[in-house]
């Protein structure tokens, strides 16, 4: 490991590692068919009354009628084409299904993400240069965050802010425009991003915490560097590094948390969608959503792994030693 | 045989450290919700399924009624000490499920090295970073509902929350002269490995558990909660949320509000723990980053 | 006027520490760490300030910048160029780090931020004073061709990980040159390196400090090295001065038994002592030091007068020290 890797070998073996991690999950999500018990047809219609030419599609469609292999192939080529099958529920395109539900989720993932940022990144910084009191109350409100499941503090929302005060809607993603959005996923934004904003405010205190301590922090000081300057060019940019790996494992898990507070607010994203075809038993729809879920944890974590040497230098380097 | 093992020096640490009141209090009230859970059938008011359309949310601090009653007029504070059964003991059998799991494969990895090593660790690493509760929605797409797979896929899923941290401290733990010196003696591995390093990695297991049961009682609670988990009749707290989600529309929070507490509470309680525990180790041995 | 206005700069030091005593809180009790200590350097000068670790010459040297531990309470008075330090209000201080002081640290390595090009650190001194970041580049190869560097322009590109500790404290006198200061503190800026780049850097060090006519105070825990390169040096130990003398004659003729100590205690480069004499005890900090001399408990020569108070300074010889029998302390 202590060997120097140029940046083009790493970029092949990050794909490749990419590569074997989609492959077994495509594996595993196309597999998971004939895990279930009986017959898979039976498991993926979901008890729904189908005409025997229905099923003998889906028979074809799913390669029940070839080999394992073959009918994952067959499966898996449609999917690199963006074919996913077809909803049961819905009797429509999985692939347009699901982007049209995106219109929702990805406003809500965005503005969660920068919610979840700005004030635990904000409030990490003031802490950690402020320190005593500011300090102690900081710690409280992330660990309080940090625990506060998202169910809860989007019925806690509801309860307050929706129902109590009025000031926000409780359910629907609203079509009046972008401001009518932003309004109408303010309170699942927050509710979403609650336990992303307690990791990284302690994350990032104890990032920030390290990075002034830090000799050179001292230096620039003596210099005549203060203020601002100082805390954004020799504190922020030294923390980025443990930082970025956080942001990343954060952003996979607002995937994730989409399916309860969509649930809970009412809004039609592609967390409701998986959802409600759980219980309905919708599997071509599950399967989708497990894909795109894996691919994009697959791209969040490779583009973690190639900013990383951009931030911090010594690691694009593999730490070597200087000459 | 007058070696002496050198125990693990975070205990020591850990019984000059004064205990600061949160860490009581929080003990205190775990203490509390797991003796409700398990006195529940004696100690409850009413009977959890009781219902009276005439007391229908009722407000907390109602005569009889301490914590209200949800919409089919079901005392509130009965259901939730009834609910707490299931939300306790289901992430209890996660938790000691992932234990056993995470602790062999991390001692096997830290033991074995070379190529095992290197695919457990690349597959605890790729499985940590994927979201658990996204793992147990997809199980119920598999599997049906029900809590069985659910508990099942989540022990998998924080398997490499307690077999990284194992493997690390195995492998500092493993690299020290005693061991050696029992090696030469000529015991086996097996017996070494489990005699002699394993009593050495219990506090961070331990503390571990305490972490990743919080975490399981949240991921579970989400599934109740999502309608995927526990089945009428049976109830925990994410499903009382549920079932109340349209009596907080209506105005009448406290039915939903009041199992939202428990689990609050109970997971900032568990966190306070888990963290005292693993800080007073973590204290002594400076982790990997 | 202006002719007047800067005759007058050039006769006043480039700094000046009188009777300056420090003291933080530590956890309700006060805790002194220096006491009366007066240090002096003028404009080209090369002053040296020698002692143990924990004696309070970096607290010394950090005071002319401002830059005291949190909490401090400070007597006396410390100023640069004219400039009140102690009263200073946070302006002043940043002013006065960028344009009148600089201060090479011990470890190059820790004090140049590794995520950050060394063209940065460079000209980040005299881009804080306002010089634009294109003029700041432009200068930064001739600075970095001062100080040996080959292929500046090359250099200024690449991060601090790729250069070795001796390339890297070269680079930190560059930046600390680049603002043209009066007073250059130097905190053991060789400590961290190898002995062969040791002398390279020093010499580099007293090269730039003589071209640009700068007054520098010399830190180090090394005797040898102080003498053979200050016009003059204080000795330091538990938080005060307790000899001060030219250079030479310190090493010929020490005053006071601590600085004896020292002498004996370095191995010499002169090859006659052989034997190397460690000093009797520990180096104390002021607030563990006895009442009366603060050396006392490790001074071959203590008597109970010793302890009766600080001795007063006297002159003896060539130095200005702090002993009762200073002629008792043999050559």
């Amino acid at each position: 490991m202590t060997m120097a890797r140029t940046f083009a070998t790493r970029l092949g073996l990050r794909a490749l590692g990419a590569a074997v991690t989609i492959l077994l999950a495509s594996l595993l999500v196309y597999g998971s068919l004939f895990l279930m018990p009986g017959d898979p047809v039976l498991a993926l219609t979901g008890g729904r009354r189908l005409t025997p030419e229905q099923i003998e599609a889906l028979r074809h469609a799913y390669g029940f009628d070839r080999s394992f292999a073959q009918g994952y192939l067959d499966w898996a080529g449609g999917v690199l084409h963006l074919d996913f099958g077809t909803s049961l529920t819905y009797q429509s395109d999985v692939g347009a299904l699901i982007t049209s539900r995106l219109d929702v989720s990805a406003p809500l993932i965005a503005y969660a993400a920068s919610l979840a940022l700005l004030f635990g990144l904000g409030l990490a910084l003031l802490s950690a240069v402020k320190g005593g009191r500011v300090n102690r109350a900081m710690a409280v409100v992330a660990s309080t965050a940090t625990a506060t499941p998202p169910f809860v503090s989007a019925i806690v929302l509801l309860a307050v802010f929706a129902v109590g005060l009025g000031w926000f809607p409780s359910t629907g993603a609203g079509d009046g425009g972008p401001a009518d959005r932003l309004w109408h996923l303010t309170l699942p934004a927050i509710a979403m991003a609650l336990v992303s904003f307690g990791v990284l405010s302690r994350v990032g205190h104890a990032a920030f915490t390290e990075e002034l301590r830090r000799e050179h922090v001292e230096v620039a000081r003596s210099r005549g560097v203060g203020g601002a300057a100082l805390i954004t060019r020799h504190v922020v940019r030294n923390a980025l590094a443990p930082l970025v790996t956080v942001i990343g494992v954060l952003l996979v898990s607002l995937f994730a948390g989409t399916a309860v507070v969509e649930t809970a607010f009412g809004l039609d994203g592609v967390g409701s969608l998986l959802i409600s075809s759980v219980s309905r038993r919708d599997f071509p729809v599950v399967q989708g959503i497990a894909l795109i879920a894996v691919v994009l944890f697959v791209i969040v974590n490779t583009l973690v792994d190639l900013v990383l040497p951009l931030v911090d230098p010594r690691a694009a380097a593999g730490r070597k030693a200087a000459p | 045989m007058t070696l002496t093992i050198p125990r693990l020096r975070a205990k020591a640490a850990r019984g000059r450290r004064r205990r600061p009141l949160t860490l009581v209090l929080a003990t205190a009230f775990l203490v509390l919700v797991a003796a409700m859970g398990l006195l529940a059938p004696v100690l409850a008011p009413h009977s959890p399924d009781e219902t009276s359309l005439l007391n229908a949310l009722a407000p907390p601090g109602t005569e009889g009624h301490w914590l209200g009653t949800d919409s089919t007029g079901r005392d509130v504070l009965s259901r939730v000490m009834h609910g707490a059964r299931l939300s306790l003991l289901a992430p209890l059998g996660v938790v000691l499920l992932s234990l056993v799991l995470g602790t062999a494969i991390g001692l096997l990895a830290a033991r074995a090295g070379g190529w095992v090593d290197a695919v457990l660790s690349r597959g605890m690493d790729i499985v940590f970073a994927f979201p658990s509760l996204l793992l147990v929605i997809l199980s119920v797409a598999v599997f049906g509902p029900g809590l069985t797979a659910p508990i099942c896929v989540l022990a998998i899923a924080y398997t490499p929350f307690i077999g990284r941290v194992v493997r690390s401290v195995a492998i500092q733990e493993g690299a020290r002269p005693y061991l050696e010196s029992y090696r030469v003696m000529g015991f086996g591995e097996l017996r070494v490995t489990l005699r002699h390093l394993l009593p050495n990695v219990l506090p961070v297991i331990i503390a571990q558990s305490a972490l990743s049961f919080g975490y399981a009682l949240v991921d579970l609670a989400s599934l109740s909660y999502l309608g995927l988990g526990v089945r009428p009749p049976d109830a925990d707290w994410g499903s009382m949320i549920s079932q109340a989600q349209s009596a907080i529309l209506q105005g009448s929070p406290w039915s939903g509000l009041m199992p939202g507490i428990a689990v609050l509470l109970t997971v900032v309680c568990v966190n306070l723990l888990g963290e005292h525990l693993g800080g007073s180790i973590s204290g002594k041995r400076s982790e990997e980053t | 006027m202006l002719q007047k206005k800067e005759a007058e700069t050039a006769r006043r030091d480039a700094l000046d520490i009188s009777g300056l005593s420090l003291a933080v809180s530590r956890s309700g009790t006060d805790v002194p760490l220096l006491a009366g200590v007066s240090v002096r350097v003028a404009r080209g000068e090369t002053v040296g300030l020698v002692g143990e670790s924990g004696s309070g010459k970096s607290l010394t040297s950090r005071s002319a910048l401002g830059m005291l531990p949190r909490g401090a309470r400070t007597t006396g008075g410390v100023t640069v160029s004219g400039v009140d330090v102690l009263g200073a209000d946070r302006r002043t201080l940043r002013e006065l780090r960028r344009t009148r002081v600089s201060m090479i640290f011990q470890d190059p390595r820790a004090s140049i931020n590794p995520v950050r090009r060394v063209g940065d650190y460079l000209t980040e001194g005299l881009r804080a004073r306002g010089v634009s970041s294109r003029e700041a580049a432009e200068r930064a190869p001739d600075l970095l061709d001062q100080v040996g560097i080959r292929d500046p322009r090359g250099a200024l590109r690449r991060f601090p990980h790729e250069f070795s500790g001796g390339m890297l404290q070269r680079v930190m006198i560059a930046g600390a040159l680049s603002t043209e200061p009066e007073l250059l503190l130097a905190d053991e800026p060789t400590t961290a390196l190898d002995v062969t780049t040791q002398a390279e850097v020093v010499g580099l060090l007293k090269t730039m400090q003589e071209a640009h006519g700068t007054g520098m105070l010399f830190v180090t825990h090394d005797l040898d090295l102080a003498a053979a390169i200050c016009d003059r040096i204080y000795v330091m130990y538990a938080g005060r001065i307790v000899e001060e003398a030219t250079g030479a004659s310190l090493f010929r003729s020490p005053a006071h038994p601590y600085t004896r100590a020292l002498l004996e205690a370095s191995p010499s480069v002169h090859g006659e002592k052989a034997v190397v004499k460690a000093i009797r005890g520990r180096p104390l900090a002021l607030a563990e030091a006895p009442s009366g001399c603060s050396f006392r408990d490790r001074c071959p020569l203590a008597e109970e007068s010793c302890a009766e108070g600080v001795p007063p300074y006297r002159a003896h010889g060539a130095s200005t020290v702090a002993c009762l029998r200073p002629e008792e302390v043999a050559p």
